[in-house]
């Protein structure tokens, strides 16, 4: 108990300290101090409790060296980010180019926007069992699930980001003469995308949450499948963590590359400069 | 009234009106403006905020329809946007997702690909932005965004070009360099011009011939021509004396 002790006084006085340390050396301190006294409750609430449920950091450390070693985790996330991939690029394929149209023609938006608004709210959880009914219990309705869980916020944010469009740009596009696909190549595409950018963003971090919800109950294989699975087979929390664990660095990773599109030339007059 | 302008009708303008519908009911922005803008003349249109001097333009134009009268340009009805005749907007129109010389090439698309480069490199030295073709807006000063604007307007070589507050949005300092330099492009270039501005010292600066409007409902107060050449010595003594007469049109005092 005097170790983690220890480590949380550390911890503070790390954090404290680093005001007068530089700005790089503070992006990795204050993070890590945090990390650390986070931990080191973790571990004391732990190793506190009577009879032990929830497993310490270091049991759950040990969980996911074997789960490394004995290649099951890498066959579950592959299997979790498959389903993400293809439900996210369906629902991109299809929401872009029905969120452009709705967005840009006034009676497409009045015939479909309100059908848009009232399935939108609707939680992707809340179809798991139209969803099983359709696609049986297998990748089928884990897809499904994904792609409407990415869909509606594609739509949403494509069909916000094309009525956004400034006046002065479309009367530009009308003096230049252009009409039909050249308009939207030109001028509804790309100034809509800084905006459908940030809503396939919005979309991913959704498709991310749903896909664990799904593979508890439509599938047996994945991340989701494997905290389930854990909690069934016997009480194992510490692979309940270990999952949870993974689950989140991967969200990140997800995220930090879908961000690398906010970088480009094309888009960045989109985006605050911070 | 406006008789000793030379050149053959370009843009006329026969009893325009313009209602806006508003909750209180009909709104008169414009009322019965008649105008004749000639051939290769730089015409401003100069009054204060909201007197309609935009919106006259934006009809002149083809965005918005007249509530009354006609537009006729070489005899033809207005009746929408037309690349012949290109509008270089107030608030900044050139797109900010294309560099440099994509927004120059813009209405370009249908010539052959080694014409239009000639054509737009030629443009872009035109209006002093050697060197940034691959720049972004983003990437500008406002001075130069306006000027790219005003290059992809040349490039087309529009007929008439339509300019509404173009500088409003730049630096004193900037503003007097663009003047200089939309004086030398117009210069060589010779295309028929309509400016709007509220500033009386800008309309001065540049016209041939300035109409003066009175404030809502747009009604024309007079068409003043101004009959100096350029280079036009601000300090000379019949500036002061057009600007003048505009203060008194306009109903401003002289003195602060």
């Amino acid at each position: 108990m005097i170790i983690p002790l220890l480590l949380i006084v550390l911890g503070v006085v790390l954090f404290v300290q680093s005001r007068r340390w530089p700005a790089a050396v503070q992006n990795v301190v204050l993070p890590g101090s945090v990390a650390l006294v986070v931990l080191c409750l973790w571990h004391i609430g732990a190793a506190a409790q009577e009879r032990p449920i929830l497993p310490t950091p270091k049991l759950v450390a040990v969980a996911l060296v074997n789960l490394v070693a004995d290649g099951t985790l890498w066959r579950y996330v592959i299997a979790s980010v498959f389903r993400v991939s293809v439900g996210f690029v369906l629902a991109a394929a299809v929401g872009i180019p029905f969120g452009l149209v709705v967005g840009w023609s006034t009676r497409a938006f009045t015939a479909f926007n309100p059908l848009v608004q009232g399935l939108r709210p609707i939680s992707p959880i809340a179809w798991i069992p139209i969803a099983i009914l359709l696609f049986g219990i297998g990748d089928g309705s884990a897809v499904f699930l994904i792609f409407l869980a990415s869909f509606f916020p594609i739509v949403v944010g494509t069909m916000a980001a094309v009525r956004n469009i400034s006046l002065v740009h479309v009367r530009s596009a009308q003096n230049f003469g252009l009409h039909g696909m050249e308009l939207f190549r030109h001028v509804v595409f790309p100034a809509s995308l800084p905006q459908i950018i940030t809503s396939l963003r919005i979309a991913l971090g959704v498709a991310w949450l749903v896909v664990v919800a799904a593979e508890m109950i439509a599938v047996n294989s994945g991340l989701g499948y494997m905290i389930i699975d854990a909690r069934n087979q016997g009480m194992r929390y510490d692979l309940v963590v270990a999952g949870m664990l993974v689950i989140g660095a991967i969200g990140i990773v997800l995220d930090l590359g879908i961000r690398r599109l906010e970088t480009f030339d094309e888009v960045r007059w989109g985006y605050a400069k911070r | 009234m406006s008789s000793d302008a030379p050149g053959r009708s370009k843009v006329v303008i026969s009893s325009v009106s313009k209602d806006f519908s508003t909750r209180k009911g009909a709104l008169s922005v414009l009322q019965e403006v008649s105008l004749d803008v000639r051939e290769g003349e730089f015409m401003c249109l100069l009054g204060p905020s909201g007197c309609g001097k935009s919106t006259l333009l934006n009809i002149v134009g083809g965005f918005e329809r007249p509530t009354s009268g006609r537009v006729t340009i070489d005899g033809e009805e207005v009746t929408g946007p037309d690349p012949r005749r290109v509008f270089v907007f107030q608030e900044y129109g050139i797109f900010p997702w294309a560099s440099v010389w994509d927004n120059v090439a813009l209405g370009l698309r249908k010539r052959d690909a080694r014409e239009r480069s000639r054509i737009v490199q030629a443009t872009i030295d035109l209006v002093g932005l050697t060197g940034f073709e691959k720049s972004y807006p983003f990437e500008l000063s406002g001075g130069m965004k306006q000027r790219v604007e005003v290059a992809r307007a040349l490039a087309v070589s529009p007929d008439v070009i339509y300019m509404d507050e173009p500088f409003g949005a730049l630096d004193s300092l900037t503003r007097l360099t663009m003047r200089a330099e939309l004086i030398r492009i117009w210069q060589s270039e010779r295309k028929t011009i309509m400016f709007v501005t509220h500033d009386v010292d800008e309309s001065l600066q540049l016209a041939d011939r300035i109409v003066v409007f009175t404030s809502r409902p747009g009604r024309i107060a007079e068409v003043v021509t101004v009959g100096m050449s350029h280079p036009r010595e601000l300090g000379s003594p019949e500036y002061a004396a057009v600007k003048n007469r505009l203060y008194d049109l306009l109903g401003v005092r002289h003195t602060v």
